[in-house]
């Protein structure tokens, strides 16, 4: 079932982008599809099979490579956290898969990027399934390579191919850490292997080793490096710029990366190696600082822009942050929560977007839109189920996963979790606010567009309006549906250790695993209530130690700091309202009373004026430095110093031939004459 | 005074000094260069019949007349590239023909 899971997209990428030509494109999407769709089914079959039965499993496929004490193999590791990624990632994939057939209708091109979706479904099925770091990385490249193929689709748009190269250039970055992080791994470890790894990370809790003569704590440097391997992958404030320019591909592929594929990776790996980053609570801290500021600093610049695209890019990377600051106070389950319902409502979004510039004829700038609401109320009614899930209005849900994310962060009881609260907080009235100035500025108002374009809009296909019901579909029932098994848990027990705990209790009692057998359900009654216990959910996957379990204490959190995100998502929305409905005028004046604040939301906090300054310019003074070495000494002495060399010598025999017969024939005649002497008089001399 | 095998040399050598001058000393014209090849092949011919009657050997009179039968082959071949050649370039002047110029 998991090579199903797994390989579907894989033979259906080989399939079509060998033979996508002779298919034809019908055939082509059919495959891709269908290949789609039976990975889907056969992970929530493991869903079914793994999460609720309780039976994680290992399938070693073949060895990779051997090498000393390296032995490397190609397995599938499903187990609680994989499978839940498998699913989010399949089903959304298939949902952009049924979406682009539609889409992409007009293409000319349109089977090389069905394949290529299939691709980066498969690349991040190997990542989400491997069990060694070695696997991952594999998994982690596949899919900076199919991102780059995908951003640059278009390859003829000058600032396609420029977005493509940059997000795989950011990504090296990130990549570089990521791999010396695997090698500190194998240093400590001696394995790179999962299940060694997370078996001895206990041992090595206190572990150095030396570096240029310095001590330093092994899985605080190990972390580090891997953290920021994460960081650009997952866009995280520092290596985040590649993110928004991502937008140039086409708008399926912006929801595949960000919502179920790519950025989620970073998120995933923190998970996965949850038993290192337990051990490593400085990297945690810096980890919730990190996602805390790219949660604050994207929903700023979130509010300013004008592309309809990067708008919605930019609340990714948000709530991104928001995921990563729950892994930073160790609420991994919370994090991967919100993985999920983003995954819904984030695609939805961005569909919906896909929608709208497909009826307005390729327009993204939300200055040119407006009044289309009546137009494409289908659309209309997606994009406002995917924002009220994006603000985290209930019963959508986004409300759930942002809520336990931020109690948790309130609840860690750290300076660096009460800090990502705050600005959290923050960072839902503008998430919101953003949310609804999208919406008013494209569906409300005045038609902004020409007439021809107007009198040309019309709702999109069936083909891809199923799709967005699908992910509606999740973005408004994932929420409740699946809180209880992801981060509910023992309600009762959580009270009363919430109680002991504040009278002083040792944090050992904390903790009370239910203890099941393998044949019983996981399904617990406890009175009427069905309490899901999200130990059981998540089994081995996810380790949390006991004294750091901040998802304990997040059920028991303060009514008012559940209360807050909602009552400043409201007033978010309210704000943008009454700003954007009702007075017009307002963000002009907003723009000329602080027109610092606005340039710095505006320009993206000169993030990318930054770099240019920092790194790009260096690196092509580099460039230059090394053209000049390059033609100056190495080309001039070598191969063009050897062409001028013959060439000259070639020059300077070739003067000897005139053309003019009598001279050969002269030159002849010395050389039989002289040869002749030579003969004679050697005969002679001999004689 | 007997002819004897010098004089037949002499004649020979002098004929063949003739056509060798009139390859590289002649300026003007392809046809004295055919010419004078024709004349060097002579030279020899002479050499062969005289050295053919001195040493009483008949082999050397039966190859001159297989290298006039070749020589006249060739004259023909070589005045009819002539020709063409003529047609290409509009000259036959020695001087004119340079093509091969490195």
């Amino acid at each position: 079932m998991e090579f199903i899971a797994v390989f579907a997209p894989f033979v259906g990428f080989l399939i079509t982008g060998l033979f996508g030509k002779q298919l034809g494109n019908t055939a082509v999407k059919l495959m891709t599809c269908a290949a789609m769709f039976m990975a889907a089914g056969a992970s929530i079959y493991l869903f079914y099979e793994v999460n609720l039965q309780g039976n994680p499993y290992t399938t070693i496929i073949a060895t990779w490579l051997e090498s000393g004490t390296l032995k490397v193999d190609w397995a599938l590791r499903i187990d609680q956290l994989t499978v839940v990624m498998m699913c989010v990632i399949n089903i959304v994939s298939t949902c952009v898969h049924v979406y682009s057939v539609g889409y992409m209708s007009h293409d000319d091109h349109q089977s090389r990027f069905m394949s290529f979706l299939n691709l980066f479904t498969f690349a991040m099925l190997m990542l989400v399934t491997a069990n060694n770091l070695l696997q991952l990385f594999f998994g982690w490249e596949g899919v900076g390579l199919a991102s780059y193929l995908l951003i640059g689709f278009w390859h003829h748009k000058h600032s396609a191919n420029a977005a493509a190269q940059k997000a795989f250039v950011v990504n090296r970055v990130g990549d570089l850490t990521l791999g010396l992080g695997m090698m500190a791994t194998f240093a400590v470890f001696g394995s790179i292997d999962f299940d060694i790894i997370f078996a001895e990370a206990s041992k090595y809790a206190d572990t150095d080793f030396v570096l240029f003569g310095q001590h330093i704590h092994a899985m605080t440097a190990i972390c580090l490096l891997l953290f920021i391997g994460s960081i650009g992958k997952s866009a995280q404030i520092g290596l985040h710029t590649w993110l928004p320019d991502a937008m140039e591909g086409p708008t399926p592929v912006s929801a595949l990366i960000h919502a179920a594929t790519m950025v989620t990776a970073g998120v995933f790996l923190l998970a996965r190696l949850s038993p290192l980053f337990e051990y490593a609570p400085e990297i945690r801290v810096l980890v919730t600082v990190t996602g805390t500021a790219t949660a604050f600093i994207a929903a700023t610049i979130g509010m300013t822009q004008f592309d309809i695209k990067r708008v919605i890019a930019y609340s990714t990377m948000s709530q991104l942050g928001y995921m990563f600051f729950a892994l930073g106070v160790s609420a991994y389950s919370a994090a991967i929560f919100h993985l999920m319902t983003h995954a819904f409502f984030k695609a939805l979004l961005f569909l919906s977007a896909g929608s709208v510039i497909h009826a307005l004829s390729d327009e993204q700038d939300m200055r040119n839109m407006g009044g289309l609401w009546k137009k494409i109320p289908f659309t209309y009614i997606m994009m406002w189920t995917g924002a009220l899930a994006l603000a985290g209005i209930p019963p959508f849900a986004g409300f759930y996963s942002k809520d336990i994310v931020m109690e948790a962060a309130y609840a860690a009881g750290t300076w660096s979790g009460q800090f990502a609260f705050w600005m959290s907080l923050a960072a839902v009235f503008m998430t919101s606010f953003y949310s609804w100035r999208l919406i008013i500025l494209t569906f409300h108002g005045k038609p902004r567009a020409s007439k021809e374009v107007m009198d040309h809009v019309h709702e999109s296909p069936a083909v891809m309006l199923v799709p967005l019901f699908v992910l509606a579909m999740g973005a408004v029932f994932a929420g409740a549906f699946f809180y209880e098994p992801f981060v509910g848990g023992e309600k009762a027990h959580a009270e009363a250790i919430h109680a002991s705990a504040e009278a002083g209790a040792p944090h050992e009692t904390t903790r009370v695993k239910i203890e099941h057998d393998v044949e019983a359900p996981v399904i617990e009654e406890e009175g009427n209530e069905i309490v899901w216990s999200r130990q059981d959910f998540w089994g081995d996957s996810i380790l949390v130690l006991e004294e750091n379990d901040s998802l304990q204490f997040a059920h028991s959190a303060p009514e008012w700091v559940k209360f807050s995100p909602l009552v400043v998502g409201l007033l978010g929305i309210m704000m943008a309202y009454l700003i954007y409905m009702t007075q017009p005028g307002v963000p002009e004046k907003v723009k000329r009373t602080f027109p610092v604040l606005h340039a710095l939301s505006f320009n993206k906090w000169y993030f990318d004026e930054m770099y240019e300054f920092l790194f790009v310019r260096r690196a092509f003074g580099l460039g230059r430095l090394f053209t000049l070495g390059d033609r100056k000494i190495i080309d001039r002495f070598g191969p063009d110093g050897g062409a001028t060399i013959s060439r000259a010598t070639a020059g300077m025999f070739s003067r000897f031939q005139t053309g003019f017969i009598y001279q050969y024939a002269f030159v002849m005649m010395i050389a039989v004459i002289s040869l002749l002497s030579w003969f004679v008089f050697r005969a002679e001399g001999g004689g | 005074m007997v002819i004897g095998l010098e004089h037949y040399l002499a004649l020979a050598a002098v004929l063949f000094t003739i056509g060798v001058f009139g390859i590289f000393l002649n300026r003007k014209n392809m046809i004295v260069i055919l010419m004078s090849i024709e004349l060097m092949l002579l030279a020899v011919n002479i050499n062969f019949v005289a050295f053919s009657v001195f040493i009483g050997d008949l082999a050397g009179q039966v190859f001159t007349m297989f290298i006039l039968t070749v020589a006249a082959a060739e004259a023909a071949i070589g005045l009819a590239i002539l020709v063409t050649f003529f047609r290409n370039k509009g000259s036959i002047a020695v001087e004119d023909i340079s093509d091969l110029r490195g």
